[in-house]
Formats: C-alpha cells, structure tokens, sequence
C-alpha cells in the first residue's frame, strides 16, 4: 500500500507545532500501525531527518503507553490500542492524520509523545488499598462472591493510556478515575478506605486541570478495553455517599 | 575513557572463544541445615538496621516491574527513602504487565496433593538441575505469602462461584496451583505493586524518577554507590547516590531482536553492572517460548505471545503427511498428528516449555509445519468447544482469543490457531548469592535481571511469582544485613573522581554515537545482530554454529562503530540515541551469551547443544562435568573473560533425567 500521512511535529513542550506530510510505501497489511510509522522513521533517519517521536513498548495492548489520535479518533478506527490496529483497517492511497492525545492535563512532550504523570497523581491520591507487605491473613479468609470479583476485575482493565481524555470533548478524566474507585471500593479489601479513596481522587483529578463530565460518552467509546460508562455513574454514587458520610 | 577504536579495527580482534578460568565461586552464603528451615535461619543472623535509623539510609531501585516495583513498596514502607527509577514515563508500565498466564503458589487449595516440597521440586527439576537448591525452596516457602500479600491489595485474580480463588494447571507440573487473573494476571500483580509503590511516592518515602534510565553504576572504593542516568526528555546526565543500589531492570530477551519483551526493554543496566565487576551468570539460558503467534515478515518488530495456559485445553498438532496444505478443518482425524500427546503421553500438551519448543521445530524442519514459510503449529479448541461450550472457552480464554484474532485477522474459535516458539524469557543475568547480592558489595539484583532459581528452564507462572518474591519478601530483609554492616558509609557526591569518571565515560559513549553519522539505522543492526543470535543461539546449538556467532558478531560490532547513524543530539528527546546506546550493550552481551553456550558442552533445558542428546533427542546432561552456575566476570574491553563456577550440590533433588513422558 501506498499512503499519505499527516503527522504533528513538535519540537518540545514550549516549541509551536504543525502537521508535516510524508508519503510511505511498501506498506502490508499484516503490519501494525506502529510498524507502519517504524517504516517511515527508518526512512527519515537515512534521509537525516529527525524521526517522529511516540511512546510505544509492549506493542501488545497492555501496557498503555501507544497514544495516537488516528484520524481524529483516539487509537484509531477499531476498537483497540494503537500497537494492535493493524493496516488492513485501511486502504491503498488512503490520507491518515497522526495526532497527539489534546488535552490541557496531557501536555506534548514531542511530536506524539505526551505527558501523562496527572494520572499517576490521581493514583497517588487514594488509588491504592493500604496493604504493607507481610501484612495480609489467609487468601481465603475473605471470600469474595463472584459477581463483585467479576465486577472489581472489569474496572481493573484500566491500562491508563487517556484515550478516554482524548476522546472527550471536554478532556475528563472522569473514566479512568472512576475504573480505579470501583475496582478497588466493591472490593471488602477496599473497605475501609472507600470514602477517602473517592473523594481523594475525585479532588485531584479536578485540581489537575482535566475537564468536568457532561456524559457525552465518548471516553467509553474510545476505551480500548471496554470500561464501561456506567463507571461513571457508579462513581458518582459513591462520591455522593461519601460526602455525605465523611466529615473533614 | 572508552575504547572503541578496537571495534573498528577488523584486521587485529582476538580470538572471541578464549576465556580463562578464575577461582571457584566458594561461597554463596546460603546458611546450613534442613532445608526448611534455612529462610529462618538467614533472617535471623541477618543484621537489622533499627526503625528509627532507617530513614538515614537511601536505597536506589532501577525498573518498576514486578520486583522492583515491590521492592521499592516494601523498602519505604520499612522506613528507608527509595530513589527510584523506570525508563517509561509511568511506573505502571513495567514489561511485567504483559504477562498473562498466572502465577504459582503452594496453597494446595486444590487438596491435589501439592506442597511446599511439590513446587520446590518441581521448579528444580523443571530447571533441568540448574538452580541453587536452597534458593528454590525459600521460593517455595514465599509462594504462599504473596497470593495472601496481593490479595490483602485488591488484587481481582479469578474466583469461583463460592468467592474462593480459582486456580489452574501450567506446563510441567500435575497439581493445579496457578492462580490467575483471566489472561491479564501480569497486568492485576503490578498495577497492585504500583498502587503500593504510589501510596509510598504520595508519602515522599519514594522519589520517583520516570523516563529517566540507568546508563551507569558507581562504585566507589570497592563497593555500589550510586547511578548514572538520562533524563530522557531533556537529555541531562545526572548522578544519584545511595548506600546499596537494586537492579530489577528485567532480561535481555531483545538481544535477539525479535522476542516477546517490550520494544525498549533492554540489558544496559545489567550489562553496565557487570562491566563494572558484577558477574553475569550462565548467560546462554534462554527461554523460547512455544505458544506465540508466528511472524509476518521483515516488517516485524516484535512478537507476541499467546498464554501457556491455552495448552490447558487446546491441543497442538500438525498434519501427519510433509506438505499437506489442506486448510486445518479439511484434514481429518486420522491425518493429524498431536505430537506432544503422542510423544509425551503422561503431560501431553503440557509438557515444559523447552520441550514442547523443541518438538515445534522438529515437526517443522522435517516439513510438517503450518502457514507462510512452513514455520508454524495448529493449537486447535475444537475440542474443547464441543466439550464445555463456547461459553466457557470465551470466559477462560476470550481476551487472548480476540487478541489473537486481532493480529492475524483469522477467528480461532472457528479455525486452529497457528503458533510458533519465540524468544521469551532469561534465566541467567547477574550472579547473586543468597542474599540476592551481586559480586560488588552493596549491588543487588532482583526478578528476572538476576539468574537465581529457574536453572536452565523456567516453569510457567514462576517469573511472577519470582519476581514478587524477591521484591516483596526476600530482598527487603536481606538488603538490611547489607546497611547495617556498613553503618557510616563515607558520603559521594558529584566531584568524587570515582563519579567525575564514570560520567565523563557516559558522555563520551553518547557522543561517539552521535558522531559517527554513518548511513545505517540502529534498527539495522539490532536486526542483523538478532538474525546471528536466532540462528546460532536459539533453539538448537553446535559447536560450529556457536564458533561462527563468534566470529560474526565482533564484526557486525566494527560494523556498528563505523556506520551507526544517529540523528539529533543528546540534549533532547531521542529515541534513536536510547536506541543505538542500548544496541552497544547487546553487541557485547551477545558475545558473553555465545561464549557461555560454548563452553558449556552439555544439553540442559532450553541450552540445546545438538551433539549432546539422548537417542529420542532430548537434551542429555553432563552432570559430573557440567553441574555448576557459570558466573563470567569482565576483565577489560577486548579481554578474555574469566569464568568462575559455583557448583550446585543437590542434597534434596536428585538429579536424573528429565522424564515427561
């Protein structure tokens, strides 16, 4: 295949940026789409040019580091992580836009790469049971029913790559926050810090800048590993329960 | 100063395959006595340092993966300040999180019959007789702690109906001991170990420094000090000093270029370790991986491994005639052939990793094999559809099974996946005593960056048990003997000549990079070099195979001095610079690793040497000759090694053949 790319080029945080076109050829359909920009930066590099910098490092979904905005959307046109979309999703002569996550709370590093540390604040804050090693009774001494471990498990999917930021019009990072809160409040291990855990988080995401939630419902869209948006909601409920509880 | 200039020169390099022989490894302070009770005993002879004194002392954890992650958790919680380091710009994304299939624990929850003694010996033998036995039983021991340590944190592994934890059978093994978190259960351990870890930097007893990488140790007067690293985003070369340093940086699988680990994880800290006295043991230990999916083309630049778990209910075969290209579901019954059942009656599909690898590319070289270029087997659910339904397959399996099918475009619920092994895991790395110290005092290295309890070949879900072992559990009681044997250690900074030196080298060593400007990638190379390695020292190895890597690699080396072009400067954000600096390290790990695979005249887990089999073709030992740890200490740029051999004495395990049949 043969193909067009715009891709945003941005020296460093404080340098302006702007979208520079390449044409790459020779491209499979069996490549990713990370393979397809390592084509285009080998290229780049023989020509002396400088290549064009993205986060990338598992290269199979799991880490969350890959944070393309593809086409205008997050991660691309399928339903997954920018090292798992793959080039047949598109077609011979095809024009591709290239972008950085765009949020106020993601500022650009280089070219693609942002920065992400606001996330790890937001854990910082409460996302966490306290737990000190060497601590813990018997794995079995709390039985867990199944439906609440199933529950717990599917908001622990979070990779945190912010393709939920990037999708939202509003640059919330009301999804991601909300998949930690319920992963670790359903949980009894999670107990006795749940009201702090949600105001704590919910305070700091707010203080870093990230925008407010109109549910507009793009972040579960976009999030490659289906948080559902009903987290939203459910985080919401606990917040709600926990001010109500908590005196400070 | 470094010496390059060598490398370039291709009339005048000396003979690659010579090394010497140093002193035997005498001790390794592993205490005496039954075996069960020698965990007891080293943490109570070990000296501690009191509550109070702790935060007095600093301690600089590299990599945030499983071990270090845990380490750097427990080490503040103790009281110590922790500088710790990641080359990725969050702590969460640690290689660890890709593991998927599970991890082991002597709970016997199953009432299966399983114990402490059951996974101690399983591992040994799993190991092919390669391991420290006093290391693998405190492992053992630990197993059981750290299920109970991780779910104390929230961590959702898989539970039944009644809300106890489920579990599952791995390769190697007849007990049902692996707990899981669906196919994600790297992902749900280290997102634990980094909530822990956060808890800790929210509290300030961690710094934490990410996207910044070790490029360098220092040592001062004998003993680990402290750190040379990389800003990666500006590009500053910084110092970081501490009373002990703990390597947990991971394996070296990207020598070989195509492998299973993340893109950027890589062997500069260790190898930069062992240039600086650490010794690096039993290098040529690697692991290939049998279940992963198979490559496309030269475009490839990584590869991507489907969980061991799968062969708990999927079944591998190829067709029973050479060239038989009949799509999967046309060949019947009676046309295929389930070799590992066939050939290993007793495990199976799930036989251990080396072995079930070894058979794949025996079926494929005798032309047997599926897919583009014959370099692939079918691991086939049909059977397993039809006996618990698509349901289960889907709730056991479904986000490997999508993963799958998102990378190769084909639904395996309705056709056969296709596998092939790759490179997936090193069981050697730098040599550390029972303390999980290195050969430089004040040096530790934990998880898979150190070689300690897989032997020759690990069991599945092990490297996470090992790894959360060693950083929750063992290192946090060990490093303290360290600290308080050496109470007043005489503060460094900056102007030390020790530091001034090693910093001058790392500058020096970016700039030559950056100053050759040839007219080939890093990519280039880092391909080229892993073709040697794929060929030479991968599954199968020989003697004349072995002596060519050694002869092609010094060369590719010269090649890379003289050609190597780097775009942009160092005061930047340059992942070509990261790139090229790590492939420095490879050139000269991939000579070590060869040279080990060399020397070592034996077959033993996944060190295959083809003139050492049985007559059914598996790996035959040479126990009375080859019954040591081999720890390779650097002796200068372009000098021969020095081997040093710690013999392994099995008091519990006796050491027979492996029999999976």
């Amino acid at each position: 295949m043969k193909l067009k790319l715009r891709v945003w080029r941005q020296r460093n945080t404080d340098a302006p940026g702007a979208m520079a076109t390449y044409e790459v050829d020779g491209i499979s359909q069996d490549m990713s789409f990370l393979e397809m920009l390592d084509t285009l930066n080998e290229e780049l590099i023989l020509r002396g040019e400088d290549p064009v910098a993205f986060d990338h490092d598992c290269r199979e979904g799991i880490c969350g580091a890959c944070s393309l905005v593809i086409n205008g959307d997050a991660h691309g046109p399928e339903r997954t992580t920018t090292c798992q979309l793959h080039m047949r999703s598109f077609k011979d002569g095809d024009s591709i836009d290239v972008e950085p996550w765009r949020a106020a709370a993601f500022p650009v590093v280089k070219d693609l790469v942002v920065d992400r540390s606001a996330f790890d604040r937001i854990i910082q804050a409460g996302g966490y049971i306290t737990a000190p090693t060497g601590a813990a009774p018997d794995a079995h001494a709390t039985p867990v029913a199944k439906p609440d471990a199933d529950f717990a498990f599917e908001h622990a999917e979070c990779i945190g790559c912010g393709a939920c930021v990037a999708a939202c019009p509003n640059g919330s990072a009301m999804l991601f926050t909300s998949a930690k809160v319920n992963h670790l409040n359903v949980l009894p291990q999670g107990a006795p810090e749940r009201e702090t855990r949600v105001l704590d988080m919910v305070a700091t995401m707010d203080a870093e800048g990230f925008g407010g939630c109109t549910l507009a419902g793009e972040c579960a869209t976009a999030c490659p590993k289906g948080i559902p948006l009903p987290s939203i909601s459910a985080m919401n409920k606990e917040w709600l329960r926990a001010t109500r509880k908590v005196r400070r | 100063m470094n010496d390059y200039t060598h490398y370039t020169d291709h009339t005048h390099y000396p003979d690659y395959t010579a090394y010497e022989t140093g002193a035997p490894i005498a001790d390794t302070k592993a205490p005496e006595g039954p075996i069960a009770e020698r965990w007891d005993r080293r943490r109570f002879e070990a000296k501690l340092v009191n509550p109070a004194n702790r935060r007095k002392y600093t301690v600089i954890v590299v990599g945030t993966g499983l071990a270090g992650g845990a380490a750097g958790a427990t080490l503040a919680e103790q009281g110590y300040h922790v500088e710790q380091f990641c080359y990725q710009d969050s702590p969460r994304r640690a290689h660890s999180i890709a593991a998927q299939g599970g991890i082991n624990a002597a709970k016997n929850y199953r009432n299966d019959g399983d114990s402490v003694h059951r996974l101690f010996y399983d591992t040994v033998k799993g190991g092919d007789f390669r391991a420290r036995e006093a290391g693998v039983h405190r492992l053992a021991q630990i197993s059981v702690e750290i299920i109970d340590q991780c779910v104390a944190q929230g961590v959702p592994f898989a539970r039944e109906y009644g809300g106890l934890l489920d579990t599952r059978s791995f390769g190697g093994v007849q007990v049902s001991r692996t707990f899981y978190a669906r196919g994600q259960t790297g992902q749900q351990l280290l997102l634990g170990a980094y909530q822990a870890l956060s808890r800790q930097i929210a509290a300030g007893t961690v710094t934490m420094h990410a996207r910044t990488e070790m490029l360098d140790l220092i040592v001062v007067d004998g003993r680990a000090r402290g750190i040379v690293a990389r800003d990666l985003i500006t590009g500053e070369i910084s110092s970081h000093f501490a009373d002990a340093v703990v390597l947990a940086s991971g394996g070296y699988g990207n020598v070989f270029y195509l492998s299973t680990n993340a893109m950027n994880s890589n062997a500069t800290a260790i190898w930069r370790a062992h240039r600086r006295g650490a010794y690096f043991a039993n290098p040529c230990f690697t692991q290939i991986h049998p279940t992963c999916i198979p490559r496309t083309g030269d475009h490839q630049s990584k590869l991507t491994l489907m969980s061991e778990s799968l062969r708990n209910d999927g079944r591998i075969w190829v067709p029973a005639a050479k060239g038989d290209d009949r799509p999967p579901n046309e060949i019947p019954e009676d046309e295929r052939d389930y070799y590992l059942e066939r050939i290993y009656p007793s495990f199976g599909n799930l036989v251990p990793r080396d072995i079930a690898s070894r058979a794949a590319k025996n079926v494929c070289d005798e032309g047997r094999g599926v897919g583009p270029g014959g370099q692939g087997v079918y691991l086939d659910f049909a059977d397993a559809i039809r006996r618990m339904g698509r349901k289960e397959v889907e709730e056991k399996y479904g986000n490997l099974f999508d993963m799958y099918e998102r990378i190769t475009a084909e639904n395996p619920y309705e056709v056969p996946m296709r596998i092939y092994p790759a490179v997936h895991y090193t069981m050697g790395g730098l040599w550390v005593d029972y303390d999980l110290q290195t050969t430089v005092p004040g040096l530790f290295a934990i998880g898979e960056a150190n070689f300690s309890d897989h032997g020759a070949n690990r069991l599945g879900a092990s490297a996470l048990m090992q790894g959360l072992a060693d950083g929750y559990f063992v290192l946090p009681s060990t490093i303290s003997d360290y600290l308080a044997r050496n109470p007043h250690p005489t503060s460094v900074d900056a102007s030390h000549p020790a530091v001034t030196q090693v910093l001058a080298e790392t500058e020096d060593r970016l700039r030559q990079l950056l100053a050759v400007d040839g007219d080939r990638t890093p990519d280039s190379f880092h391909r080229e070099l892993g073709e040697v390695m794929w060929e030479f020292c991968g599954m199968a190895r020989t003697d004349a195979g072995l002596r060519k890597a050694l002869d092609r690699i010094p060369q590719i080396r010269a090649e890379f001095w003289r050609r190597i072009k780097v775009p942009g400067t160092g005061k930047e954000f340059n992942q070509s610079l990261e790139k090229a600096n790590r492939i420095v390290d490879y050139l000269e790990l991939a000579e070590l690793m060869c040279l080990d695979a060399l020397h070592r005249a034996e077959s033993c887990g996944g060190h295959f040497r083809e003139e050492s089999q049985t007559p059914d073709g598996e790996a035959a030992r040479h126990d009375e000759e080859f019954s040591y740890a081999a720890a390779w200490e650097f002796t200068g740029t372009g000098k021969a090694p020095a081997l040093h051999k710690e013999d392994l004495v099995f008091e519990y395990v006796h050491p027979t053949q492996r029999s999976y049949a």
